[in-house]
């Protein structure tokens, strides 16, 4: 009964009411719809970075990803791709020999990470072949070839048949060198990745630099369903065994963990902000509430209201004045975020800056049903908050003043 | 029997200026089914004397013991669940909630005594063809004419099934028409549930229909009769 009269008085004042609604309508909804762009582009980035950098899960020779000794390589690299390869939900594995090395053209040279792989095997984990922008994946070159990034490629001068040289520590610690010729010229979003990163077949560099066969210092894998990636992670650690160090994207790139998790703070922030300015516009009403009806809750005081009600009264109130608005607003921007998983927004216009750090040009807002959830509670709070001072002055009515007939 | 003890109550007001003794000393008892008039000027203290009585306005000294509890000292959370189990208010106006419906004010006062819900209804049903307006249970008291609301506040007074009802000028708002039915509804249902009236008034209808009469000035009762009526 309490329920229904709080509600109802929201109704007595249609316009104040509907005001106060309508603020925390725009406002949640603003809220809602900004944290699902802002994490629609984290996980993009962290999407592309796992499809075109790091792949899901790595597996390294212990220490290897200190050390980046070129002897701390996994030596049963081959079968241990094999066994992984038949754990449920694995959808690609692919073996890399990886080594710091120096690329020089005929005018400059560059500091760059050399990937040997296997070119079909990395197409099922990596989707550098999908970003060919110029020549073709490992097609077109006989000898030796190579793909590189369009940065790279420019700063050394290269194009397609151009020829480069590989220098290299081999296992005895040689200095040795090969002649590769860029066979493709592939295009991330992410400039700094695209000028560090050369691949080369698994073979070539094998030979080059006396390397075990069947040996790699990285395995890369790719799953099919990134809910399975706990499940396919453990199958992965007792497949390898603990001489070797299996990690998740998250511990290979934590930078990129920390996106989502930062991105998460400053929603938060932004929509405790967003509460609060709407919480003395609720705050004023609730006061002008009390105020206007100081006789009746008088009387309800003088016929057996006692404190509590007459506070939970008020609180119902105002959280549910508060709660309206917010459901309106969440159901609004809600449906608005689904409408943009579909639907990109287009930011080409201001996109260059992002682009240069690897962020797309179209974003699609991404909804986060928790975060509705916790908004919804921040909501609940608020409308909980702002009637605290309203109610208490409530509560200092003396029904035998408040009905005393001036 | 005495329903109600009062002795040598008095309240005095102090504002910066005056000194007001808006109730000065009064000795008086109630009885069970009694349907009294407290009658006298504007300012006479009528108002400070039921809100003691009705436990809404402490006392500066005296006691006000009702079916033998001494109501003033109570603590305040008692003495809400005291007014709410013993006295039923009917005040001048503000006295229903405008957005119950007539039928969810007088089921209100039984739902903060938690009485399960068939009974409730039931007595809602029962009181409001009372006091005559049964068919406009689901009206808002918006849509109630000024004395249609008094019989509504009269069925709610009741449906706490209270030891008396206390009516501070309940008739001041009203033309003599429904002033006459109103008195006429509240001395039927004095007689009909035996519960105690006692109400202010300086109306002349209302008190030739009282069976006893007192008499208020300066906050000191200067007369004190009975009449036989009917
Ligand atoms: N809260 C108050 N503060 C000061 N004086 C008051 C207050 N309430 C009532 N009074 C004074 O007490 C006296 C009695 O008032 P009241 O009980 O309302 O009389 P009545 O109901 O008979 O008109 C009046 O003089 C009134 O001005
Ligand atoms: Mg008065």
């Amino acid at each position: 009964m309490l329920l229904s009269i709080s509600w109802r008085n929201i109704w007595r004042n249609k316009v104040r009411s509907m005001v106060i609604i309508l603020s925390v309508a725009m406002g949640i909804f603003a809220g809602v719809l900004a944290t699902a762009f802002f994490k629609g582009m984290a996980d993009q980035r962290i999407q592309k970075v796992i499809n075109t950098e790091i792949s899901y899960i790595q597996i390294h020779k212990a220490g290897f990803e200190e050390t980046n000794d070129i002897t701390d390589y996994i030596p049963n690299a081959a079968e241990l791709l094999k066994s992984i390869n038949n754990i449920d939900g694995v959808a690609g594995v692919s073996k890399r020999i990886v080594i710091q090395s120096m690329a020089a053209s005929a005018e400059t040279a560059s500091g760059v990470l050399i990937s040997g792989i296997n070119p079909e095997q990395e197409k099922s984990v990596t989707s550098i072949s999908n970003k060919i922008v110029d020549g073709a994946y490992f097609k077109g070159i006989k000898r030796n070839p190579a793909v590189i990034g369009k940065k790279l490629a420019e700063k050394l001068n290269l194009r397609i048949r151009s020829k480069f040289v590989i220098t290299v520590q081999d296992l005895q610690n040689n200095i040795t060198s090969g002649a590769f010729r860029v066979a493709g010229i592939y295009s991330t979003d992410n400039n700094m990745f695209d000028e560090a990163n050369v691949f080369v077949r698994y073979s070539d560099l094998q030979k080059l630099t006396n390397f075990p066969v069947g040996g790699a210092h990285e395995i890369a894998i790719n799953i099919s369903n990134k809910e399975e990636l706990p499940a396919i992670t453990q199958a992965v650690k007792k497949v390898a065994g603990d001489k070797m160090s299996v990690k998740i994207w998250k511990e290979l790139r934590p930078e990129m963990n920390y996106l989502t998790e930062a991105m998460d703070l400053y929603m938060y922030i932004f929509i405790v902000i967003i509460l609060l300015a709407l919480l003395f516009g609720i705050i004023n009403t609730m006061l002008m509430v009390v105020m206007e009806r100081t006789k009746e809750i008088g009387m309800l005081m003088a016929i057996g209201m006692n404190k509590a009600k007459i506070f939970s009264m008020i609180v119902l109130e105002s959280v549910m004045l508060s709660l309206t608005g917010g459901i309106v607003g969440i159901v609004i921007g809600a449906i608005t975020s689904k409408y943009g998983e579909t639907h990109p927004i287009d930011l080409s216009a201001w996109a260059q800056g992002y682009q240069q750090l690897g962020y797309d040009a179209f974003v699609y807002t991404q909804l986060d049903p928790s975060m509705l959830v916790d908004i919804t509670l921040l909501v609940i709070l608020t409308g909980v908050i702002a009637a605290i001072y309203p109610a208490y002055k409530a509560l200092r009515n003396d029904p035998a003043d408040a009905l005393r007939i001036e | 029997m005495n329903v109600i003890e009062i002795k040598g109550l008095t309240k005095i007001y102090k504002t910066s200026e005056v000194i007001v003794k808006a109730v000065n000393g009064i000795d008086i008892n109630f009885e069970e089914g009694e349907f009294t008039a407290i009658v006298g000027p504007s300012g006479s203290g009528k108002t400070t004397f039921l809100n003691m009585l009705g436990g809404l306005d402490k006392p500066t000294s005296g006691k006000v013991i009702i079916s033998g509890i001494d109501v003033w000292k109570l603590s305040s959370r008692q003495l809400i669940d005291f007014r709410m189990n013993n006295i039923g208010f009917v005040f001048q106006s503000y006295n229903l909630i405008p957005v119950l419906t007539a039928g969810e004010n007088v089921e209100f006062i039984m739902h903060l005594q938690g009485k399960p819900k068939k009974e409730r209804e039931k007595r809602t049903k029962d009181l409001l063809e009372a006091v005559g307006i049964g068919n406009r249970i689901n009206a808002r008291p918006s849509k109630l004419s000024g004395g249609q609301q008094q019989r509504v506040a009269v069925a709610r007074a009741l449906a706490s099934k209270p030891e008396f009802i206390l009516a501070d000028e309940p008739t001041a708002n009203l033309d003599s028409k429904a002033t006459n039915s109103l008195l006429e509804l509240m001395s039927q249902m004095n007689k009909k549930y035996n519960t105690t009236f006692i109400f202010a008034t300086h109306d002349q209808r209302v008190m030739d229909k009282a069976h006893r009469i007192v008499t208020i000035e300066d906050g000191k009762i200067l007369s004190d009769e009975y009449f036989e009526r009917d």
